[in-house]
């Protein structure tokens, strides 16, 4: 049925593409809006980034000229609504320090074994089976962790060791750790496959068990990236905010007992900014000068990962 | 050889097969293989082998690519078996012990039998760390032990004059050539009694690979070499025994002279006259 | 001469082994700890919240007698603010991402971008809780309204949008493109015919991803200031709001008073994770369902 008409219209197409080309002007501009609407786009990621950096920069600057820097970043006493306001940041430098140290006593080593786990010993499919389950770990929101860390680990660890009190840096550490598990685990086997498989076999060929390969060979040629995973996960434990917060309490000791409350930077900015800090006030410009020092931290840390994964990195 | 001293071989490698793998061989006889098959999940990629390997000698196996050959190279230090779904059938002894049982330490056999791989893959450490590795994961810590394990077998190798200045240098600054013989280098330095080599000049230039197969030659004296090749001139160049593979199966196994001027299989004369593969 | 003693090596060879079998054994354990962490939070999270929920629990407003709490109205939240969320990061991820890939000159400024991309996915969360409450609550003057949580949500999970998209953008296979050029179609046709359809499966699956990081996103909310009070449902993204997260936030710091509330709190949470659970079902499913094999 169609042959014949088709046959008809085959004329017509020419006629028809010819006719399109002439309203092309339409088109034509368009090419040229897209890709200026496009770029504009793209521009609001580096807005983004201005946007922090001037906010941040701009209360914080308004803060030292209340509080002077060098108080600021040597001070131990954290007071933001005593009669004479003391704004120590150490304490929370600390706080975000120790949990951060739990967190990857915790994340480090166990992450680290899984990725060996998963890349030196699992076959491929109890590797397909556990892999995406330890990422479901991943994808597990903070706040439900927050959750956990207070009404199940801190439970716990008061039943084994009644000295913790009931807000303590040990339990939101602790648990941060088992959240930053994935991450490590697969970054640390990211970079541990990418290891040619010729290379095992050298080792192997000469009478080495797996382990001895792993250790030997495998994890120093993958060095690079398991470093990067580490530093990451660090990072990502500084800036974590709401297991913390539920879990550790808003104690501002300066201290160094696992067993206390602490509070982290992120802790503290939480407090301040869900208070009723007005604006204008020094504790409300406390908050930025915080925040700036946390931005600094986890930007120095993430240029870190990237600078040893990039710098270090093996080729094959 | 009177029937005693085979008796006597036999019940040495009986007596001894629960401590060393013996360092005498049967009858001059390193590998033995019966009945072979092995199969990746359905494939059947060796058919019913059977051959001997003999000490001191070079025995090149030729073949068209998928023939088997490297598989059965494989098979014999068990490096086959990092490819799961591998399963095999039949026996294949070294020097009076069974390999393939479960029970067999895989470790212990590949100390015995060195390998050189297709492609050199040296560690991506320093020369000298390369050469170390394999004394240091068997327990040799001594510094000084280590360096005349290193010079010895780099010497070995024939590579000793051009890296003695720069052991500390990675392995990856080394030409392919290089990086192949410093290969040689690490697997000598196991004191392995045979060699497997996996056509090991196959990623190399025509002058590194003549030094290979220098190479071959000089080692010859000292280790059992079991070379795997495409190269039908380069078995004919080194070896003292061929075998050819086809499908899976031997279907010729011979005096390297024999089987290059004489072979009885027609497809074996196919194959060298260079009629397929 | 031999250096290596065969009989010594033979005997430290069981050692070796018994180490490297032990070391597998331990390795195992290791990546199945997080797994058994998760069963254990899991099955706490539903026992203690199970019994709570109901009808009248998913169905109404929110109270201090527990007997009577609901969490309509941070559902609803949650929802309104991924209404504002979904297409923001679409438009701007896809956007970005068709770009960077495809008109930007490889250069100073597409790597420029490209760095600033990555950096932005490592600021912390509560970082961009500051940033919309400078911008988008006070300068703005927005208030603490959907909008501004959405927007905020939006500005954090835009990296993984961005980055998903270029991904996808790339798989396209060249020759897709050029046989379209080869017609003589514009770019911009090409673009919209053919590449982005070939990409509209990942592009999609990574957008799902970045929206359930947007769901369960607290910090943020809790620094722009979005109350637990007793507030009308929210009818729009420029009303007053709560959302699933903050719910479970204030029930969680006030367990310590009334115990019930740790039951709604797990409540929520089931809520919550079942809503993730969902999403993810549906990202997964686009994937196997659309994926082109090239």
């Amino acid at each position: 049925m169609a042959a014949n008409s088709e046959f008809n219209h085959a004329a017509d197409v020419k006629g028809m593409i010819q006719k399109n080309k002439q309203s092309k002007s339409i088109q034509g501009k368009l090419e040229k809006v897209i890709p200026i609407l496009l770029f504009l786009f793209a521009i609001i990621s580096i807005l983004t980034t201005v946007g922090i950096v001037v906010t941040l920069l701009a209360e914080t600057i308004e803060f030292f000229k209340r509080v002077p820097i060098w108080d600021f970043f040597t001070g131990t006493v954290l007071k933001p609504l005593s009669q004479n306001p003391q704004f120590g940041v150490l304490p929370l430098i600390n706080g975000t320090i120790i949990s951060s140290i739990i967190a990857m006593l915790v994340a480090g080593p166990i992450g680290i074994m899984a990725a060996i786990y998963l890349s030196e010993y699992a076959s491929d499919r109890v590797r397909r089976v556990l892999k995406p389950l330890l990422e479901l770990l991943a994808g597990i929101p903070t706040i439900v962790y927050g959750f956990f860390a207070f009404t199940f680990v801190t439970p716990l660890i008061r039943s084994i060791w009644p000295g913790v009190e009931a807000t303590n840096i040990l339990s939101p550490g602790i648990v941060m750790g088992i959240m930053i598990i994935p991450m490590i685990a697969s970054l640390s086997e990211d970079a541990m496959t990418s290891v040619p498989n010729s290379i095992r076999e050298g080792a192997l060929g000469l009478g080495a068990t797996k382990l001895e390969t792993t250790f030997k060979v495998v994890i120093p040629a993958a060095l690079s990236g398991i470093i990067a995973s580490f530093v990451l996960g660090i990072s990502r434990a500084i800036g974590e905010t709401m297991i913390v917060t539920i879990a550790s309490g808003s104690s501002k000791n300066f201290t160094f007992d696992i067993t206390e409350s602490m509070q982290t930077m992120t802790a503290y900015i939480v407090e301040v900014s869900g208070g009723e800090a007005a604006a204008g006030s020094t504790i409300y410009y406390s908050l930025y000068a915080v925040a700036m020092t946390l931005f600094v931290f986890t930007l120095l840390m993430n240029l870190l990962a990237r600078f040893v994964s990039r710098k270090f990195r093996e080729e094959y | 050889m009177s029937l005693a001293t085979v008796k006597e071989n036999v019940s040495m490698a009986k007596n001894q097969s629960n401590a060393v793998i013996s360092t005498s061989t049967v009858n001059g006889i390193v590998f033995d293989t019966k009945d072979l098959n092995l199969w990746y999940g359905e494939t059947h990629a060796l058919k019913e082998i059977n051959l001997t390997i003999h000490e001191k000698e070079v025995t090149a196996i030729i073949g068209p690519s998928g023939c088997g050959k490297s598989t059965y190279l494989k098979t014999l230090n068990r490096m086959v078996e990092l490819v799961p779904s591998v399963r095999t059938t039949g026996v294949i002894t070294y020097k009076g012990k069974s390999i393939l049982d479960k029970a067999f330490k895989v470790e212990d056999l590949r100390t015995h039998v060195g390998m050189v791989f297709q492609k050199p893959n040296p560690f991506p450490k320093s020369i000298y760390d390369n050469i170390a590795y394999g004394p240091r994961i068997h327990g040799i810590r001594n510094k000084k032990i280590l360096d005349e394990i290193v010079e010895k077998s780099l010497r070995g190798a024939y590579i000793w004059d051009e890296v003695k200045d720069r052991l500390k240098e990675n392995a990856y600054g080394l030409s392919g050539g290089q990086q192949q013989r410093l290969c040689i280098a690490r697997t000598l330095a196991i004191e392995p009694d045979v060699i497997l080599m996996d056509e090991p000049t196959s990623a190399l230039d025509p002058k590194s690979t003549l030094k290979i197969e220098d190479l071959v030659q000089e080692l010859k004296r000292n280790y059992s070499i079991i070379i795997v090749t495409h190269n039908m001139q380069q078995a004919a160049r080194i070896s003292d025994r061929t075998a050819f593979f086809l499908d899976g199966e031997v279907i010729e196994f011979n005096d390297t002279d024999t089987i290059f001027t004489n072979p009885y299989d027609k497809r074996t004369e196919d194959y060298i006259s260079g009629r397929f593969g | 001469m031999r250096y290596l003693d065969p009989t010594q090596v033979s005997r430290r060879m069981n050692g070796r082994i018994v180490k490297n079998k032990s070391a597998k054994g331990l390795f195992f354990l290791a990546t199945l700890f997080g797994l058994i962490v998760l069963a254990v939070l899991i099955y706490r999270v539903v026992v203690d919240g199970i019994g709570w929920i109901d009808w009248s629990f998913l169905t109404g407003r929110q109270s201090h007698d527990p007997e009577r709490a609901g969490i309509m109205g941070a559902i609803l939240g949650t929802l309104w603010m991924m209404v504002v969320v979904a297409p923001v990061t679409l438009i701007l991820g896809i956007g970005t991402a068709i770009y960077l890939e495809l008109y930007a000159r490889k250069g100073r400024l597409q790597s420029f971008i490209q760095t600033n991309i990555a950096n932005l996915a490592g600021v912390p969360s509560i970082v961009y809780g500051i940033l919309g409450l400078t911008i988008f609550v006070r300068a703005m003057k927005m208030g603490n309204i959907v909008l501004a949580g959405g927007l905020t949500l939006s500005l954090l999970v835009l990296p993984i949008v961005i980055v998903a998209a270029q991904e996808a953008i790339r798989a396209v296979p060249s020759y897709l493109s050029e046989a379209s050029y080869g017609m003589g179609a514009t770019k911009w046709q090409t673009i919209k015919n053919i590449i982005l359809p070939a990409a509209l499966p990942g592009i999609l699956t990574g957008a799902i991803l970045a929206l359930s990081r947007a769901i369960g996103e607290t910090a943020p909310l809790t620094v722009i200031g979005i109350p637990a009070l007793i507030i009308p449902f929210p009818e729009g993204i420029f009303d007053k709001f709560t959302a699933l997260p903050m719910q479970i936030y204030y029930w969680t710091l006030d367990s310590s008073l009334v115990t019930e509330y740790a039951n709604l709190a797990a409540a929520t949470i089931v809520v919550l994770l079942i809503l993730l659970f969902l999403l993810n079902s549906v990202a997964i499913f686009i994937r196997n369902k659309f994926q082109q094999r090239y």
